[in-house]
């Protein structure tokens, strides 16, 4: 049989070929140490000198050949079978995984992490302080004397005269002020109390509390870190407004309002620049250091934010309401 | 204040228009909350004079008029109001007007007779509530003339909201003084003279408080008429100033308070016995009040007394007895100056709060008394006659508020505004304000009157400069500050990172109130009593939390009820432990805490539906627990707690600390709580977890690690913690895992017993471990295990 014969045979049975062990049969029978490719390979010592080389040659290239079309073989039907085996396993991807949900944070305590992450750029850091508060921390120190009518104005929880549920967050300048010495820059979120109830009032409410003392802290200074507060907060070029007003603690005091989707000026937060007596409480020098305070209403920013309409859906829990804030 | 915009224009009139002036006022610091017109829209509506007045023929409650409103004919109409008749002055609507609401005068036939309009009341012209008959105007209002124009009722009343500081504007006298510094326009106040003396009656005061009351002036009326009525024009006055008419003395001290900002008082002259003292009250000492009230007055409290009783707390309310009625003759007024401390706070200890308090605490101007007194004696006698005595003043001028000088320096302004404002401006604005300014040496130096309580300090005038200047005309400007790192310590763990671990695994955050239901907690917690709310909003937010769980699973409770039976939510806040060693009587300790109920997952195509059990919290608190880098300093103890199910509650310890307790909710509060299915919760400290710690890498061995399986059978009341850590107690530095992977009872095992296998990974850093020494480890496990909790191997 002449080689090229033996190699279109040996090509037509590994093509036709379906699966390993029929391929390595054909594998045996050509390759194999009594296949064809053997017996031509024995049948050379009849050849002469000159010939044995030549023939020996084509020999191997045949025999080379074979080989290449049983591996080609092989992995095609290798990957006939993987493939085939894959097909098997198609799944449906659409459907939910098994992974866990979710939760979310509370919308006020997203509002307050924003705000914390806004002032922190600008090295304000995070106070906090007492909610059962004494006579001093929330209203002496802060320039509110007994019998003040601004103290009438807060509608304390008293448990007695000289402790009371904090009306204000502001007692945790004193605190800092206390301990610490300029140059400061605190904020202080958390939750305050007053004894009123109703569409417009919850008796426990959140604020930040934002203090900055040094030599030369201005009123204009105080403007352009609201302004820029402002602007990020909403994420809006909003039309901000001063307008005068009054808190013990603060002279000059201002409150601020912006300009709403209405039309109408929303008032969002109260400030001014620290009052002398309040400084003198915690011992900082007036004349040496000035500074300025603002204090904010979480839940009224959150209801502008996202579109609240009802204060006190925020401390009903209602998981309606809060998985709204992923 | 309420005030009506002409009366204030009768003293300023600036050229802008109510929402210009109203905004200007808001920007001042006179906050403006309100804009409401004094009467409704109409038009048509004409003074008529009542000419005749008769029975309808068809009609026993209609009258039949005619009505001159000026023209060459009387009209005809028909009226129903019983107080029609004639020759009074009445508002007409004639054909053609409209009132408000649309409505449209036409010609009509009433019971067959015509009407060619109609005479009106207040009610129905939009004026007041009042439809008690048709309005009858003064003799002299001048017929024909348009009702609006007569009674100036393109008026407007203008609400604003005061701030504490501002006692000065507290009158129209004070507004009218603000708007025009704000307009730079003249004020002109009305001319006030002193009343011609007829008598000589007099009544004597005594200052014996002279520090509460400082001056008092008083001065008696005689044979007045109280029966007179006030003028239309009062009445009007009073009313857009949010005051209803009562009688002539109550309606004129009333209008010299909204006026002048000044309080008076009237009492009934034959009613005084002796001198007026000035005193403060003796402890318990009764008055009754106006309104009837009767108190016992405390000693802190001022009074005005005659020579037997009080008759009226100062500066605060009057008293019955002395109070001027509807049968007084002869009255005594009062116009005296009360010290702010005197007044202050004390009619809120008597629940009391009035028009003259809030203005006494706050602050009248000390000058005022006398003006005062002549204003309200001139508007009394000319409405209700009698003769008035002369003025007895009494007065202690050192207790008097005096004139201050502040000194303002152009640096301290500059620097507190961050803008320089020119010295003549500065100078402008004060002397504007009515304060007294003179600049030398770089400082004004400003005299500032006694009514401006709120100016005692230089920032007081920084606050008066920027103010007019313009809080707006302050640009803004970025601080400046040095850039100094704050202190950051790694070991800090934050109560953010904790909230992150909690969302991730499916928690809501919750915020619930930190007042509680009493009845709900001293259930859960009978042995701690929370701080008690002596003012509660309600039964049922009257006390302190000791514990997040209350508030917490009311929460579950309320979302059970509203079809949410799959629950997860968690807090952060302070509970407020009570212990006498706090200064304020409480501990405030910062907690997270969570609860769980319903099924473990949402029901899915292919996740397991079950409910949830003690091991799911378990997870989530070792989860943050974890978070901490020092898991094993954790462990759990089963442990008892009044609100938890005897079986499943441990405390978590961190090291010897106890730090928190998780397990199910006991049962038998699912009454009381509304709670539907078992309940897990569990709360720690976060104090005692909130420090983590610094990772230091150790060296990974290169020699391999050889895993051996034990199962081991024990009684049932051995716990798995206990074995678990005696097993790593005493694995040596060899073992390197150690994991319980199953827990076995049934077939096989005696019963009282259970079969734990727990596989032990041994691993040496510098070599190849041989099988025997890892034999020898595990035998030696083995029998210290035998030793100490009686374990067996498992056949």
């Amino acid at each position: 049989m002449d080689l090229d014969a033996i190699i279109e045979q040996a090509q037509l049975k590994i093509n036709e070929a379906q699966d390993a062990t029929t391929l390595d049969a054909v594998r045996v029978e050509f390759m194999g140490k009594k296949g064809h490719m053997t017996d031509l390979l024995k049948g050379l010592g009849k050849l002469s000198a000159e010939e044995r080389p030549i023939a020996g040659q084509k020999i191997n290239l045949a025999k080379q050949k074979i080989q290449g079309l049983i591996s080609a073989r092989g992995e095609h039907l290798r990957d006939a079978e993987l493939n085939a085996k894959l097909a098997g396993e198609t799944i449906d991807v659409t459907l939910p995984g098994r992974t866990e949900n979710l939760g979310g944070l509370h919308p006020v305590s997203r509002t307050i992490r924003r705000i914390e992450s806004f002032f922190g750029e600008l090295g304000f850091t995070v106070k906090s302080g007492p909610e059962v508060e004494d006579g001093f921390h929330n209203f002496d120190a802060l320039n509110i004397p007994a019998n003040h009518p601004a103290r009438a104005d807060h509608d304390t929880f008293y448990f007695n005269p000289d402790v009371m549920l904090r009306t204000q967050t502001s007692g945790v300048q004193i605190r800092t002020m206390e301990v610490e010495k300029p140059p400061l820059r605190i904020i202080s979120p958390g939750r305050v109390y007053r004894n009123d109830y109703d569409q417009t009032h919850t008796p426990m409410f959140h604020q930040v509390e934002g203090l900055m003392v040094d030599k030369n802290v201005s009123f204009a200074e105080l403007k352009g870190v609201l302004h820029d507060f402002l602007n990020n907060f909403f994420e809006a070029d909003l039309q901000v407004r001063f307008r005068p007003s009054y808190f013990p603690f603060t002279e000059p005091s201002a409150e601020v309002d912006v300009m709403g989707q209405n039309g109408k000026w929303l008032e969002v937060l109260g400030c001014g620049m620290v009052h002398p007596n309040v400084l003198r409480a915690v011992n900082i020098d007036p004349e040496e250091y000035t500074g300025f305070a603002f204090g904010m209403g979480v839940e009224r920013l959150t209801m502008l934010r996202y579109g609240v309409n009802d204060l006190r859906a925020f401390f009903e829990n209602d998981l309606r309401f809060l998985k709204q804030f992923k | 204040m309420k005030f009506s915009e002409k009366w204030l224009r009768e003293w300023v009139n600036p050229d802008i228009s109510t929402q210009q002036l109203s905004e200007q006022l808001s920007m001042a610091g006179l906050e403006v909350d309100g804009l409401d017109p004094v009467a409704g829209e109409f038009s048509g509506v004409v003074v008529g004079e009542v000419v005749e007045c008769g029975q309808h023929p068809n009609a026993d409650k209609l009258r039949v008029t005619k009505i001159n409103i000026g023209q060459d004919e009387l009209i005809d109409i028909v009226c129903g109001a019983p107080n029609c008749r004639k020759g009074i002055k009445v508002a007409v609507a004639t054909v053609g007007a409209v009132l408000p609401g649309d409505f449209k005068i036409k010609k009509a036939k009433l019971r067959g007779e015509p009407s060619f309009g109609m005479l009106c009341s207040f009610s129905e012209l939009g004026i007041s509530e009042d439809h008690d008959g048709i309005i009858e105007l003064p003799l002299d209002a001048p017929v024909g003339v348009d009702i609006r124009e007569y009674l100036t009722l393109d008026d407007v009343s203008i609400e604003v909201d005061l701030t504490p500081n501002r006692a000065d504007c507290l009158g129209i006298r004070g507004l009218a003084r603000e708007v025009g510094v704000l307009n730079q326009v003249e004020v002109t106040a009305p001319q006030i003279e002193s009343v011609n003396t007829e008598i000589e009656d007099i009544r004597d005061i005594q200052l014996v408080a002279p520090e509460g009351c400082p001056r008092y002036l008083g001065r008696v009326l005689k044979n007045i008429n109280i029966d007179a009525e006030s003028p239309l024009w009062m009445q009007e006055k009073l009313r857009r100033s949010g005051i209803r008419s009562i009688d002539p003395v109550v309606d004129v001290t009333n209008y010299v308070l909204l006026e002048l900002g000044h309080p008076m008082h009237a009492f009934d002259n034959d009613k005084l016995d002796g001198d007026i003292v000035v005193r403060f009250a003796n402890a318990e000492e009764p008055l009754t009040l106006l309104d009837g009230n009767e108190i016992a007055l405390k000693s802190n409290t001022l009074v005005i007394a005659d020579q037997r009783r009080a008759l009226a707390m100062a500066g605060i309310f009057g008293g019955l007895e002395s109070g001027v009625t509807a049968s007084s003759k002869n009255i005594f007024l009062e116009s005296a100056f009360f010290a702010p401390d005197a007044i202050m706070g004390k009619a809120r200890q008597y629940g009391l709060h009035t028009d003259a308090s809030h203005r006494y605490e706050r602050g009248v101007d000390p000058q005022l008394q006398r003006v005062a007194m002549e204003r309200a004696t001139q508007l009394l006698l000319d409405i209700v006659g009698g003769e008035a005595g002369p003025i007895t003043e009494s007065v202690s001028q050192e207790h008097l508020p005096k004139e201050k000088s502040i000194e303002l320096r152009a640096t301290r302004l500059t620097r507190l505004l961050g803008i320089h404002v020119d010295e003549a401006k500065v100078t402008d604005i004060l002397t504007r304000l009515g304060l007294k300014v003179s600049f030398s040496g770089n400082a004004w130096t400003v005299d500032v009157p006694a009514y401006r309580f709120d100016i005692s300090i230089e920032e007081d005038l920084i606050e008066e400069v920027a103010r007019v200047y313009g809080y707006n005309s302050i640009p803004t400007i970025a601080p400046t500050a040095k850039l100094k790192m704050s202190v950051h310590q790694e070991q800090n763990l934050t109560l953010d990172r904790l909230k992150q671990t909690m969302v991730e695994r499916d928690y809501q955050e919750a915020i619930t109130y930190s007042f509680v239901d009493p009845k709900a907690q001293s259930a859960l917690f009978p042995d701690m009593l929370g701080m008690q709310l002596p003012h509660p909003i309600s039964a049922d937010m009257s006390v302190m939390r000791v514990s997040l769980w209350t508030g917490l699973l009311q929460s579950v409770s309320y979302n059970q009820k509203r079809q949410q039976s799959r629950v997860r939510l968690f807090e952060t806040g302070l509970r407020f432990v009570p212990d006498s060693a706090e200064k304020t009587g409480v501990r405030q300790e910062m907690v997270i805490g969570g609860v769980i109920c319903g099924n473990r997952n949402n029901e899915h195509w292919t996740m397991e539906d079950r409910s949830v059990d003690f091991y799911d919290i378990k997870a989530d608190v070792e989860a943050l627990l974890q978070t901490t880098s020092n898991y094993s300093e954790f462990s759990f103890k089963a442990a008892q707690h009044s609100a938890l199910h005897p079986g499943q509650c441990a405390q978590i310890y961190r090291g010897q600390e106890l730090v928190g307790f998780v397990g199910a909710v006991h049962p038998k509060f699912a009454k009381v709580l509304g709670l539907n299915g078992k309940t897990f919760v569990f709360e720690l400290d976060f104090n005692a977890i909130g420090r983590k710690k610094l990772p230091i890498a150790q060296e990974i061995s290169k020699f391999p690690a050889n895993r051996r399986d034990i199962a081991i059978v024990v009684e049932e009341d051995k716990v798995v913690g206990e074995i678990l850590s005696y097993i790593e107690k005493f694995g040596g530095n060899q073992l390197v895992g150690l994991n319980l992977f199953d827990v076995y009872r049934g077939k096989g095992i005696e019963a009282g017993y259970k079969s734990l296998a727990i596989s032990l990974t041994l691993q040496d850093q510098t070599r190849t471990l041989e099988e025997n020494e890892i034999q020898a480890v595990v035998e030696d496990i083995l029998s210290q295990l035998a030793e100490k909790f009686g374990a067996s191997l498992r056949d």
